[in-house]
């Protein structure tokens, strides 16, 4: 038997760590959104959210949130099915393939869509050349969940293929052998197997949607405003911290509801997958 | 049929990798652009690479993100995987408060990580070089530990004991039968580490200090002002040269699948 | 077990906590031969800085800002200690009336000579008695427009950034100031007003140009008429001189209801930690040959006197860098708000873009 008790102390530099650079910045922060600009206390910074303004960036970033996971699960899942079909021998290869790209700069990435995108763009210019109506998208929602679609898809297919690796063949083959056509299969078999996979998908894009604010700078042309945003502009514009702290915890309890509920999603359907 | 779905999924495929890809493609032929407007083709040119070494905003700022992302990744690893081990081995309770404090980072959005690093770094450290790296290994810890725990797990812990049964020490039986088992997923650990260290801009812009710039955070004031071509000259070697250094780790890996497989 | 686990954790973190306080308190000894300087964006020739640091030894942290109000975010934050900074006539009001700024020692800078008189003449709106400031760049906020979508008389009024037929066509300025303050100037109020009502009114009339216009830009601006995305933009003057730089398209005017004067500043904060490397830096921005470099850089209108010996006919008389007296008789300088007015527009500034 490894002693356990002296192996476990292995991670006191890091339970140091944690409570120094995770735990403690957080109590600062909270410090920060329950008190005033005086330092004495109150609500009222979060309670701010209920202002139409902050009401409004949340639900616009719920909604561009909501709408970037849904076409990244879309478009990941049959992605990352094609790949575990081509039951590729090197698997880290097509980890590479979608890691790739972040190894140019985020926001050159972003740049190059603007590029795109704009109403002279390389897109309009290919549409117009096909005699196609042009598009207006650049400075738009639209152009904002495209971003995000385009920055976080890898974090929707990676997961994804991963859990299908792990699913036996030889239950799908069973699956097929019982005489169960495709479909019946893949909604019976394959999709609730992979569940793990698209749900820790969907919390790696939404989180980070939700709270995202330079993408909606860059190709929001400022029209845009999420609550990303307006955090940010209580820092770096209006100068009150205390209301840019309270509206992060807002945000926290938010990105931490969502979780939860999708923790339940999991839970409650595990129940009936014996796995 | 199957031809046919064979070939809808090619496709498929295809438009995705345009679709990750395209935008890429934009920056490098810009980087060949003789126009400092990103806008505006000025014909071809070569010069954005020979000026790159000669232009000290950018060649300091590069120093400066890559003195940032490996000290961090390197740190953040050591970190992780012991961390990794010792939470394995804990009580299943402390195992669940570890687990609960490091998926903080990951589930926060970035931005109120960033905020309150800044709030508690401005009370205690400077804001400089040093708190960034502080910043960055926070947030790049917890994939390296959610990279080594499985492997971990998936460890049978009778070859330990047995290694240690037939006489090997601890140390010689972890370096053993352990350590080749949890390799690939301290490297894998590593190189998120490394990848979201070198991506991250929002975490970097609240915590560093005047005058500290790493690419990022570079990019983000330029890319108003207008972007120095060398920039993207210099990200498309970038590219270039990760693009050839994962290639050949791949290939060396599968090389040393192979020869494996021959010796059975 | 968990509590003595736990209590080991807790005193573990504190003592490391403490250990990290002390270090950073030992290492804050500073380094006699570092400058740290904030100014706006891509608003040096990087040249200029180089040469600096080589001639005088003097190591400079240099740090950029996108807009005045996050300068003032950034000094206010106090996390840095700046030595000398550049900013906006309104600003620097605002700073001055805050106690933040520490004079400056004209004697040390001899090159303060070459600084043009009238510029100087007009800095006493923020810095009444000449003791603080020392002008960097000036300029003017217009109209910049394509001449093949827009036809002159159009942009002679802020009117057109009204007008439904260029939806998607017209690009705002990022800046709250100068964005209220176009709207102002379409009502025929005072830009300096501190009228509540007067401001709301001109809020209410930019939430309906909102659905008009292709985006809020600020420095992006130039790229974005060159590429012709866009038939017309409110920009800063040296911002159109360089896209016009690009296409010969385009052309900058200051409508008739008037615009804005501004003057970006050197000036030192309370926060200074060495002064005279302080004066060193500003009496080389003042120096002949790095103005020149400078002004060939950033293209607004250099107060060095020296400049223009250096620059050809064309661009002496080039109206969209140097404004003309006709165009600056009808521009104002920005006064700094108080306290309340500030909070009041910010917040409708916010509102504008939640709009």
């Amino acid at each position: 038997m490894i002693n356990k008790m002296r192996t476990s102390f292995l991670a006191t530099p890091y339970a140091i760590w944690v409570m120094i650079c995770t735990i403690l910045p957080l109590f600062y922060i909270l410090g920060y959104a329950l008190t005033n600009d005086a330092g004495s206390f109150t609500l009222s910074n979060l309670t701010a959210i209920a202002d139409p303004v902050h009401l409004k960036s949340l639900w616009l970033s719920i909604r561009v949130a909501f709408f970037t996971t849904a076409i990244c699960l879309l478009l990941a899942y049959p992605v990352a099915l094609i790949l575990h079909n081509l039951k590729l021998t090197n698997k880290g290869l097509v980890v590479f393939l979608f890691i790739l790209p972040m190894w140019m700069n985020f926001m050159l990435r972003i740049l190059a869509w603007q590029i795109i995108l704009s109403n002279n763009g390389i897109l309009n210019s290919i549409l117009s050349t096909l005699g196609l109506p042009t598009l207006h998208i650049l400075y738009t929602e639209t152009a904002v969940t495209l971003g995000m679609v385009y920055d976080f898809l890898p974090y929707m297919i990676l997961p994804i293929y991963n859990a299908l690796s792990k699913i036996n063949d030889q239950v799908v083959e069973a699956a097929a052998d019982l005489g169960a056509n495709w479909w019946t299969t893949f909604t019976k078999v394959t999709l609730p197997l992979s569940k793990d996979g698209i749900i820790s998908g969907i919390i790696m894009v939404f989180v980070p949607a939700l709270s995202s604010f330079v993408v909606s700078n860059l190709l929001g042309g400022g029209k845009v405003l999420l609550i990303g945003n307006v955090i940010e502009q209580e820092f770096t514009l209006a100068r009150n911290w205390n209301l840019g702290s309270g509206l992060s915890i807002i945000l926290m309890i938010f990105v931490l509801l969502s979780m939860s509920v999708m923790n339940k999603v999991d839970d409650s359907e595990n129940g009936g997958m014996p796995v | 049929m199957n031809k046919f779905k064979k070939g809808a999924s090619s496709l498929y495929l295809a438009l995705i990798f345009l679709f990750l890809y395209a935008p890429i493609l934009v920056l490098i032929v810009l980087s060949f652009n003789d126009s400092m407007s990103r806008t505006v083709w000025g014909g071809f040119t070569l010069k954005w690479y020979a000026n790159l070494s000669s232009n000290d905003n950018i060649m300091e700022a590069l120093g400066t993100t890559i003195k940032i992302t490996l000290t961090s990744s390197i740190f953040a690893t050591i970190l992780g995987t012991t961390a990794a081990i010792g939470i394995h081995y804990m009580k299943k309770r402390h195992t669940a408060i570890m687990l609960g404090a490091t998926n903080i980072p990951l589930l926060n959005a970035d931005i109120v990580t960033g905020i309150s690093l800044m709030l508690l770094f401005t009370r205690f450290t400077p804001l400089g070089e040093f708190s960034v790296i502080l910043a960055h290994i926070a947030f790049s810890v917890p994939y390296v530990i959610f990279n080594v725990l499985p492997r971990l797990q998936s460890l049978s812990e009778a070859c330990f004991e047995a290694a240690t049964d037939l006489g090997a020490t601890p140390m010689y039986a972890f370096y053993k039968v352990v350590w080749p088992e949890i390799f690939p997923g301290v490297l894998s650990g590593f190189l998120m580490a490394l990848t979201m260290s070198l991506d991250d801009f929002t975490i970097t812009y609240f915590t560093k200090g005047a005058g500290v710039n790493t690419l990022s955070t570079m990019l983000y004031t330029q890319l108003r002002k207008g972007i120095q071509p060398e920039l993207y000259a210099l990200s498309t070697i970038l590219f270039l040269l990760a693009f050839a250094l994962l290639l050949v780790i791949n290939f060396k890996g599968s090389a040393r699948k192979e020869v494996v497989k021959n010796e059975k | 077990m968990k509590n003595k686990f736990l209590s080991l954790l807790t005193i573990a973190s504190l003592s490391v906590a403490s250990l990290l306080g002390f270090t950073s308190c030992g290492s804050d000894a500073d380094d006699k031969d570092t400058l740290v300087v904030l100014n706006y964006g891509k608003y040096i020739e990087s040249d200029v800085l180089k040469r600096f640091q080589e001639e005088t030894g003097i190591n400079v942290k240099y740090e950029e800002y996108e807009s005045v109000e996050d300068m003032y975010a950034k000094y206010k934050a106090g996390s840095i200690n700046y030595d000398v900074i550049c900013t906006s006539d309104y600003m620097i009001e605002t700073m001055r009336l805050e106690d933040e700024l520490i004079p400056i020692d004209y004697s040390t800078i001899p090159n303060y000579s070459n600084i043009d008189k009238d510029i100087i003449e007009a800095s006493a709106a923020f810095d009444p008695k000449h003791q603080y400031t020392v002008p960097y760049f000036y300029g003017t906020v217009g109209i910049l427009y394509n001449t093949n979508m827009v036809d002159e008389d159009t942009v002679s009024s802020w009117d057109c950034l009204w007008d439904p037929d260029y939806r998607n066509q017209i690009v705002m300025i990022n800046s709250q100031r100068d964005a209220f303050m176009v709207a102002l100037e379409k009502l025929g109020y005072d830009i300096n007003t501190t009228d509540t009502g007067e401001l709301k009114e001109a809020y209410d009339l930019l939430c309906k140009e909102k659905s008009l216009i292709y985006a809020y830009l600020q420095d992006e601006t130039y790229e974005c008429m060159i590429s012709e995305d866009a038939a017309m933009a409110v920009c800063y003057s040296g911002e159109a001189a360089m896209g016009m730089e690009y296409n010969e398209d385009l052309a900058y005017t200051v409508p008739k209801e008037g615009g804005n004067l501004w003057i970006d500043s050197w000036f030192v904060p309370r926060t200074c930690k060495h002064y005279d490397a302080a004066m060193k830096w500003i009496d080389f921005m003042c120096q002949e040959e790095a103005a020149t470099e400078n002004f060939e850089y950033v293209w607004y209108a250099t107060p060095n006197t020296k400049v223009a010996a250096h620059e050809d006919a064309e661009t002496l008389a080039d109206e969209t860098v140097f404004p003309t007296k006709e165009t600056l008789s009808r521009c104002k300088l920005y006064e700094a708000y108080d306290n309340d007015t500030l909070d009041y527009t910010t917040n409708l500034w916010k509102r504008l873009k939640a709009y």
